[in-house]
This record gives structure tokens, C-alpha cells and sequence, in this order.
């Protein structure tokens, strides 16, 4: 499928509900940049290619044993440097040595607790139902209450979720 | 232009003067935010800044997110908008500067709502009130930020909550910070107990104007350095209902205290700041501020006729290089400044001293 604003292979689809009408948007990674859609920073093969070539860094240090980000290549020492870091992956690629300098420079806080986008509290929520709704499908078939399993699989297929694929999941 | 669309008084606008509006000028409140899917500016190509240029531009400007929010490119816009801008830190010292694509979304009406966009982090939101209004101030950014956000998805994780580039930021990204006159503590020495005090509590303390540790004008810009692990509300109620209602408590006693014992003192003080401000011929910008801070502290002590709090906060900031420049409508080497500073502020406080 092509891009609806350029001539590149679409590699982002959104779909969104406005005013209860479907929107669907087919982009290019370039353009979905450009409308604000969040799009994967840097393809798999980029990212092994870079933890390889950090893994290569050297023994030492905790620090410069740690692989670079793989969605920006930064390493830690860099981080340390120049006291940025280059994207949000990093938060997760140098949590451990992150961990200590954060609760210093935060009176011991260690985890959010304010506000949240609502996109993505959204999000959190309906993965917080699913996995309700999946622990209820599971609990009445182990109960054999087939009726009231065949209840959380109705809601499942409501809320979008395989069941078949999310049983498969859970063994 | 910027003097045409802006405020002149640059105190954002506020009829009413603010509360504590005797020890506190300016109550301001930051968001720092990040646009999902790039990396953060350190690492990001200057196609990317582009994007991210073009993105704000054309999605936030107008009324979209806030109303009437003009943008200016800062990679074309001239030297003079650019400091005018600073000296109102409706930008940043390290916005103003650089070639990189970056700008900034600024309230056409009012200049106490500003974006800036690729500082440190992508999005930087501010809102600005007068007096002691950090709770207003925060009402309204709330408001913004839901605004932005449902025309653009922020790097966020629950974890560590809203990304920022630099990791004292992260969490909340919230900087609330409030602009104090402490004259009374400098007086009475007592400015060092204020400072430690306050590191004790986290809150980082600057001298609002001068560039080194010494605050001109007994002006100090205090404000939170915890984002992470505190809500908004946690973060707003430590530093509106406890710690500034005790420096401002603090400043005030030690005016009192003043008046009890060296009221002559305080007085010479005042109305030779004033009497300097009146006939100087030649002036320089720290000097200005120094004298007007004395004049403030006249005018709280009502010591002084005629002229307010919203004057003196106008010419402390007619008396910076920028809005000298844009006050008397031609560009001014160093030297002529001092003249035409001096002038500005004889005519300015005359007027004021002489109706009052
Ligand atoms: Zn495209
Ligand atoms: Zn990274």
C-alpha cells in the first residue's frame, strides 16, 4: 500500500474513531512523524547491529560493559558525558545504572505517580481489562462453568483480543 | 515586531496585581515533553528538528492548544526579538542562541503563556502569573498540555512517566518556580539562611538577574528540583503552601524588623535610589535594577507615592538591553545605552514621583 501523501510503501496505520466515524490513516514512516503517530525509531536489524557493536566496548566499569541504546546508539559513557540521553529507550536500555542517579536526584522517587497521557492511560486500562477478562476466561474453564467462560470470550471478541490466539498465549 | 504585539508592561498582562505581590513578582510553571517517535535532540538529525519545527508551527499555532499562540522561528527572527524575548524568559538564554531549527510559540496578548520548541527537550510549555498564582499558573498549563496532547503522543512510560532528555526532569516534568524580592533578609544578613534552607528542601535558588551568583536587585528565582516519584498536586501544595508562605513570612518580618530598628536607614536607602533614578545621566542596566529594588522596597513599606509595584517590574525590565533598544526604536551600542537608560528612567519614574 502506498502512502496517502507521498509515493512511499505505507508502513504506519492508524485507526481512529472521530465523532463515530472511522478514520483510517496509511502512512509512510515519514509522514506519520510529521502528524505526530508514534513510529518505531530504528528497524530490529539496526538495533542488534548496534548492542553488538557496543558489546564490543571493552571490559572495565559496570557502565562500559553496558550495551548502547538500541533505538539511539548512545552509550552510557556518552550519557555520562554529557549528562543527556538521546531518546526514550535509553531510560529502559541503562535502567539499572539509572536507578541510583534517579533516586538521588529525586529524594529517593523511583517511579511515576502523576499524571499520564490519556492515550496512553487508555491504552493501560484496556490492557489492564483484557487481562482481567483473560484471568476470568481461565478461572471458569478450570471451574468447568462453561456458560460463564463462554460470557469472557464474548467479551474478549469484544474488546478485539484472538481468543483462540490468547488461550494459545497462555499455555 | 515584537513591541507591537507584546504587552508592554511584560507582567503578563494581570490587571490585578497577584497575591503576596509585596515579596513575590512572578509565579511561573514549566512542562517539559517529548514527541514520541524521535529520538531526543542530542540525537536527533536536523531533518528531525525540522520536523519537529514544522509540526509545532502548523499544529499548535493559533488557537489550537492556546489561545492566540504566535510563532517565532528563532533561526530567522533578529537579534533584538530574540533578547527582548530572553529578558521576558518568555525563551531561554540557550534557545535565544544556536543555528539549529528551533522557535517558539508565544501569547500574542497577554506574553505569560509561551511552547518553546527544540530546547532541551522538544516541547518546553510554560505559563507565567503575577504574585504568588503557582496554583493558576498550573491550572492552565494542565489545560495546555491536554491539548497538546491529543494532537501529539509524548514519550511516555509509566514507569518513569513523561520522558525528558535530561533524568532530573523526568517524571512529572514539572518545574513550578516563583520570583522572590527579598531585600529585608539581605539587609539584615539573613539571605544565606534563606538559601540553605531552602537546598535543604530541594528547591535550587537563583539570583534572577546578573549572570553570577550575586542576585542583583535582591531578586531570587526559587523552585523545585524533584519531578520523579511526587505527584503535580504533591509538588504544588510543598512549594505554594508551605515553603513560600514562610519565606514570604520570613522577608516580611525582617522588614519589620528593619522599621522597628533602622527606620532612617531603610528611608536614606529608598529615597536615595530614587534621587540617583532621577537625576543620573549616565546608567548601567545592573545598576538600575539595584536602585529600583530599593524603590520596591520603598513602595511596599509605603514609603512612596505614585509609583507602584507594576511600574518599577516595567522598568527593571525597560532597563535591560533588549527592551531599551525596542523602548526608544533604534538599535544602541553599549555606550549609548547608558545615556538613553538613564534618560528612560527619569522620565518614566518623574512622571509617577511628580503625579504622585
Ligand atoms: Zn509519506
Ligand atoms: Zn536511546
Amino acid at each position: 500500500m502506498k502512502c496517502e501523501r507521498c509515493d512511499n510503501e505505507a508502513t504506519v496505520h492508524e485507526v481512529t474513531i472521530l465523532k463515530g466515524q472511522k478514520v483510517e490513516k496509511h502512512l509512510c514512516e515519514s509522514c506519520a512523524r510529521d502528524d505526530g503517530i508514534a513510529v518505531q525509531g530504528v528497524s530490529p536489524a539496526l538495533q542488534s547491529l548496534t548492542g553488538a557493536l557496543a558489546s564490543v566496548s571493552g571490559p572495565g566499569e559496570p557502565e562500559a560493559k553496558a550495551p548502547a541504546c538500541g533505538g539511539c546508539g548512545l552509550t552510557y559513557k556518552e550519557f555520562r558525558h554529557h549528562g543527556l540521553l538521546g531518546c526514550p529507550d535509553c531510560y529502559h536500555a541503562f535502567e539499572a545504572l539509572l536507578r541510583p542517579m534517579l533516586e538521588r536526584a529525586h529524594e529517593g522517587g523511583a517511579e511515576h505517580v502523576g499524571k499520564a497521557p490519556k492515550r496512553s492511560a487508555g491504552a493501560l486500562e484496556r490492557q489492564r481489562e483484557i487481562a482481567l477478562l483473560r484471568k476470568g476466561l481461565a478461572e471458569a474453564l478450570a471451574a468447568e462453568q462453561y456458560e460463564r467462560a463462554a460470557e469472557f470470550r464474548d467479551r474478549l471478541r469484544d474488546a478485539g483480543v484472538d481468543v483462540a490466539a490468547a488461550r494459545e498465549a497462555q499455555r | 515586531m515584537i513591541g507591537g504585539s507584546l504587552d508592554p508592561s511584560g507582567r503578563g498582562g494581570d490587571p490585578a496585581r497577584g497575591r503576596d505581590g509585596d515579596v513575590v513578582l512572578t509565579s511561573r510553571v514549566r512542562l517539559a515533553r517529548n514527541i514520541a517517535g524521535f529520538s531526543f535532540l542530542t540525537r536527533a538529525s536536523r531533518d528531525d528538528r525540522r520536523r519537529i519545527v514544522s509540526l509545532a508551527s502548523a499544529r499548535f499555532a493559533g488557537d489550537a492548544v492556546s489561545p492566540g499562540l504566535r510563532w517565532v522561528d528563532l533561526a530567522e527572527a533578529d537579534t533584538l526579538e530574540r533578547h527582548a524575548l530572553v529578558e521576558r524568559r518568555l525563551i531561554s538564554r540557550q534557545l535565544a542562541a544556536g543555528d539549529e531549527p528551533r522557535g517558539a510559540l508565544i501569547a500574542e496578548d497577554d506574553g505569560r503563556t509561551s511552547i518553546m520548541v527544540n530546547e532541551e527537550d522538544h516541547l518546553r510549555l510554560q505559563v507565567m502569573r503575577a504574585g504568588l498564582d503557582v496554583r493558576g499558573a498550573w491550572d492552565e498549563i494542565d489545560r495546555i498540555d491536554d491539548r497538546v496532547e491529543s494532537i501529539v503522543e509524548y514519550a511516555f512510560c509509566p514507569k518513569f512517566g513523561y520522558l525528558t532528555a535530561c533524568p532530573t526532569n523526568v517524571g512529572t516534568g514539572l518545574r513550578v518556580s516563583a520570583m522572590l524580592h527579598m531585600p529585608g533578609l539581605k539587609l539584615i544578613n539573613e539571605i544565606d539562611k534563606v538559601r540553605r534552607a531552602a537546598k535543604a528542601m530541594n528547591l535550587a535558588v537563583r539570583g534572577y538577574y546578573g549572570e553570577g551568583s550575586e542576585a542583583v536587585g535582591d531578586i531570587y528565582q526559587l523552585s523545585n528540583q524533584t519531578t520523579l516519584g511526587r505527584t503535580e498536586e504533591e509538588i504544588l501544595a510543598a512549594f505554594t503552601d508551605d515553603i513560600l508562605p514562610k519565606i514570604i513570612e520570613y522577608e516580611r518580618h525582617a522588614r519589620r524588623r528593619l522599621l522597628e530598628s533602622r527606620r532612617s536607614v531603610v528611608e536614606d536607602l529608598v529615597h536615595r535610589a530614587i534621587g540617583t533614578l532621577l537625576h543620573a545621566r549616565l546608567m548601567n542596566a545592573d545598576e538600575a535594577v539595584k536602585l529600583l529594588s530599593h524603590v520596591r522596597l520603598g513602595v511596599a513599606l509605603g514609603m512612596v507615592s505614585g509609583v507602584g509595584f507594576d511600574l518599577i517590574e516595567e522598568l527593571m525590565l525597560h532597563a535591560q538591553p533588549g527592551h531599551l533598544q525596542l523602548a526608544v526604536g533604534a538599535e544602541l551600542n553599549q555606550a549609548q545605552r547608558r545615556p538613553a537608560r538613564a534618560s528612560l528612567l527619569r522620565e518614566r519614574l518623574g512622571a509617577a514621583v511628580s503625579a504622585g
